[in-house]
């Protein structure tokens, strides 16, 4: 029997994404650690460079790092570059993945070959690869260089994504209606093809942001953070690695944030990408 | 009424005990919800005997079809009511019975077979498999029970064929596959699940008249599930119509089609169309009811023709109106008879002055390097519908399509006005483009589920500059009026409406172009006979009043009596036959169209 469809007006994605438990606790923890990143310098009792001790003593609630600096004034601002890095960049990889996508599977034949193809040697790297192999060559880089690399190297795996999903929908009746009036093409990916994608392409932003901040975190641990001064979760770890045995709260503090970060977008990664298979 | 003394009137012996199934009762609820989605289902199957099952989309015909296995979908639940078979009840035997029952005693035939079959395991070793599982034969024995089942329902059965996969064989092949593997451990009753939807006409026929022949010979009871009617016209012995749940007429066939006694049977049977004839078709107004939102009183109240306040606070029982004809209608005697001929119209005449618009000529389609369509030559008058017919593979839809610009990889002349038509949609003009409208079969794929049905229609307005803004939304409106939908629906997404529906936003967006002609590819194969009969009647009308000339692409000959002036046959890629549909109907010249006309089911 196929079911009647006088069902009321379905939710909103969003409502229901609200509804799954994955979802709204993943959601959740990334909304604290985001509120964290962005209010907690405020409330620092130190300043990001100011010593207060000498290095790794247990002066402060969670002691003092290398230079003597204390570890929890560093963890509340450390959290901010780490998190606007990774979200830009994240930005960037979705864009430039989705549209190198869509086009493949838009155009398709040898368009589809050739981009698709050239993607796979891309693919071929690891992400943090591609990302050392500039940044080696030049001396503290800036922010937006670190932010397009790891944008960079995160689009073609974004980009295999969508053109999966973007396969399936190419081919349905409303996109050859939408040629057969002779729409732009630009218009029949924006408006015809893109917004039946956005449950998939949602839950792939989510997995994507987790490897970001995994990515920014590995490249602050070896040494290529924006501002070498600054604190940042990742450059925390490689700092004081040396005192782990004496003042293990310094390297521990900030892990146990990224590892709290990465786990929550990653629920609500995977709470969006069950929602979307779930269907729409 | 009561089943418990399933006495046939025609002297068959009880039911029960020497084969055949007795349903008393049964009822199917949401669980969670105490929502029916069936209710008081009584129902007798004769040993040798096949009941068809009739009714829309969404009237629980399915449901009452897998519950006579034990079992519900998920969601659903089997509340009461009994399903004895040979006095044990189905319903009440523990899980393990139940499970040997399923497929030895009682076995289904699903919609879709292709998915049924599996496709990673050789046809022959799937047909002795099964053998093995219900412990029928010896190991030696199993491959010839094999061989003989496949021989039985008209299938080769040499070693090449049961090396096949299920990919390999046709649609009509894996069905009759499926049928075998039903038959082969003897069932007592069958239960077939729209097992022809999606089949050409020659292939259904033969898969129903193997259906049929195996029933008989094996004194199998046979449960067919359908929404054709004209299909059940062709192999039940007795006919039960399903309306929102409940039974609503139940007697022989015979009965059902000459002196149909309810309302919604006699809607249904208005809105098929016939092969001797042309008919204006009708639908029938609204949609079924989902569980729980069915109506107080007939279930029926609100889209019956013959409906007063009586019918809106009584809850009407089965009644039996004539010997084993029942009827679940309080007005019943008040309503008169019913005349097949009801509707009946005269044929489009076939010397008729004809204006050409347009004409294929030498038209040669290709996929790559494989030709598909071959020389193909037809025009096409101002206010005039053309009928391309053929089975599945005969080229229709992909001549269609080049017509329409969709497919561009065809050699030859379509001239639009004398004007000869660029290949794609894209390289035509802007003007062509708006005049040649095309709709697509499947309603569900043609719409962006995104966009609100305001902006589906709007768009080829903004596009081809008729009309914007404030102004473009008011015709719109109009639009949806002149297709029979509210204007209440302006802000709904395409998903929430049902397949008719959604065919008639589709038919609006084409207007909203407005075309000068109009391309329907199987517009109502996707939808139930009713809606099919008020999405016809509604294509006769813009063709009337505004002139428009239509290419007609359907598998269904009698629809082509009802709409079209013209039809051309085609076979593999040719035209076989073509000329005026009275002319080609009445006196096929063609051997292949008479094969066609006869293999169609037919209900006059």
């Amino acid at each position: 029997m196929s079911a009647t469809t006088s069902s009321p007006a379905a939710p909103s994605f969003l409502r229901r994404a609200l509804k799954q438990k994955r979802f709204s606790v993943g959601g959740g923890v990334t909304l604290l650690v985001v509120l964290f990143a962005i209010f907690a310098p405020f409330f620092a009792p130190y300043g990001e460079n100011e010593t207060t001790g000498p290095p790794y003593s247990p002066i402060g609630v969670l002691g003092t790092d290398y230079l003597g600096q204390d570890v929890l004034s560093r963890v509340m601002y450390g959290g901010w570059g780490v998190l606007v890095i990774s979200v830009l960049a994240t930005i960037v990889g979705m864009v430039l993945g989705i549209a190198i996508g869509v086009v493949a599977a838009y155009g398709g034949g040898w368009w589809d070959e050739v981009i698709m193809r050239l993607n796979d040697v891309l693919l071929a790297f690891p992400q943090i690869l591609l990302a050392l192999v500039v940044l080696t060559a030049l001396q503290n880089p800036a922010p937006w260089v670190i932010i397009v690399l790891v944008g960079t190297s995160h689009a073609p795996r974004v980009a295999r994504v969508a053109r999966g999903v973007a396969l399936g929908i190419v081919s349905r009746d409303f996109v050859v209606a939408a040629e057969a009036l002779g729409e732009k093409r630009s218009r029949v990916i924006l408006a015809e093809v893109l917004p039946n994608m956005t449950g998939p392409l949602l839950a792939e932003a989510g997995l994507r942001l987790t490897y970001s901040i995994g990515i920014v975190a590995a490249l602050g641990f070896l040494g290529f953070a924006a501002d070498p001064g600054a604190a940042n979760w990742g450059q925390m770890i490689n700092e004081n690695r040396l005192g782990l045995a004496t003042q293990p709260w310094a390297v521990l503090a900030p892990v146990i944030m990224i590892a709290i970060f990465t786990i929550a977008t990653n629920l609500m990664a995977d709470g969006l990408a069950q929602l979307a298979q779930r269907g729409e | 009424m009561t089943t418990t003394s399933p006495d046939a009137p025609n002297g068959t012996p009880m039911a029960t005990g020497s084969g055949g199934l007795v349903i008393e009762d049964l009822g199917v609820t949401l669980t969670g919800r105490p929502v029916d989605v069936v209710d008081d289902i009584d129902l007798v199957l004769r040993p040798g005997e096949v009941v068809g099952l009739v009714g829309e989309s969404g009237s629980g015909k399915t449901t009452v079809g897998t519950s006579l296995l034990g079992y519900s979908r998920a969601g659903a639940l089997i509340s009461s009511g009994r399903v004895l078979l040979e006095d044990r009840d189905v319903l009440t035997l523990p899980w393990k019975e139940v499970r040997k029952l399923r497929g030895e005693e009682i076995a289904y035939v699903p919609q879709d077979p292709a998915s049924a079959l599996n496709p990673s395991i050789r046809i022959g070793k799937q047909l002795v498999e099964l053998q093995e599982l219900r412990g029928i034969g010896t190991a030696e024995s199993r491959l010839e029970g094999a061989r003989a089942g496949l021989a039985e329902v008209g299938l080769p059965n040499d070693d090449e064929f049961l090396k096949r996969y299920a990919h390999q064989l046709s649609g009509g092949q894996v069905q009759r596959v499926a049928l075998a593997m039903a038959f082969l451990p003897k069932p007592k009753v069958l239960v077939l699940d729209e097992p022809t939807t999606g089949l050409d006409v020659t292939t259904q026929k033969m898969v129903l008249d193997t259906m049929a022949e195996l029933c008989r010979t094996y004194r199998v009871s046979a449960l067919y599930v359908t929404h054709d009617l004209a299909v059940v016209a062709n192999i039940a012995d007795r006919v039960a119509v399903m309306y929102a749940g409940q039974i609503a007429e139940l007697g022989p066939k015979d009965t059902i089609f000459a002196n149909p006694a309810h309302p919604y049977t006699r809607a249904l049977l208005d809105s098929i169309p016939h092969l001797s004839q042309a008919r204006a078709l009708s639908g029938i107004p609204g949609r079924t009811p989902a569980p729980g939102a069915r109506p107080d009183g007939c279930r029926f109240n609100d889209r019956c023709a013959f409906v007063v306040d009586r019918c809106r606070q009584e809850v009407p029982a089965l009644r039996t109106v004539a010997p084993d004809h029942e009827v679940r209608c309080i007005r019943v005697e008040e309503i008169g008879t019913w005349d097949i001929n009801r509707g009946t119209v005269p044929d489009a005449d076939p010397d008729k002055a004809r204006d050409v618009i347009m004409s294929v000529e030498g038209l040669d389609v290709f996929y790559g390097r494989k030709r598909v369509v071959h020389g193909v030559s037809f025009d096409l008058a101002k206010g005039e519908v053309v009928a391309l017919v053929g089975e599945s593979g005969s080229g229709k839809t992909t001549i269609s399509r080049s017509v329409g610009g969709l497919h561009k990889e065809w050699t030859g002349t379509i001239r639009f006005e004398g004007r000869e038509l660029a290949k794609s949609a894209r390289s035509r003009s802007v003007e062509d483009r708006r005049r040649i409208q095309y709709i697509f079969q499947n309603p569900y794929l043609s719409l962006n589920p995104r966009l609100t049905i305001e902006q589906i229609i709007k768009r080829p307005m903004e596009l081809f500059g008729i009309a914007k803004g404030k102004q473009a939304t008011d015709r719109v409106v109009e639009l949806m009026e002149h297709v029979a939908l509210g204007s209440g629906m302006l802000h709904y997404q395409a998903s929430r409406l049902s397949g008719g529906e959604r065919q008639r936003v589709a038919i609006a967006r084409a207007l909203a172009a407005e075309p000068d002609v109009m391309i329907c590819d199987e517009i109502t194969s996707a939808l139930d006979v009713s809606v099919q009969g008020s999405i016809v009647a509604l294509l006769e009308g813009l063709r009337q009043q505004r002139g428009i000339s239509m290419l007609f692409v359907t598998h269904n000959l009698a629809l082509v009596r009802s709409i079209a002036a013209r039809v051309e046959i085609l076979q593999a890629g040719h035209v076989v036959e073509s000329g005026s549909v009275v002319t080609v109907m009445d006196t096929p010249r063609e051997d292949y169209t008479r094969t066609l006309l006869s293999n169609s089911p037919r209900i006059d």
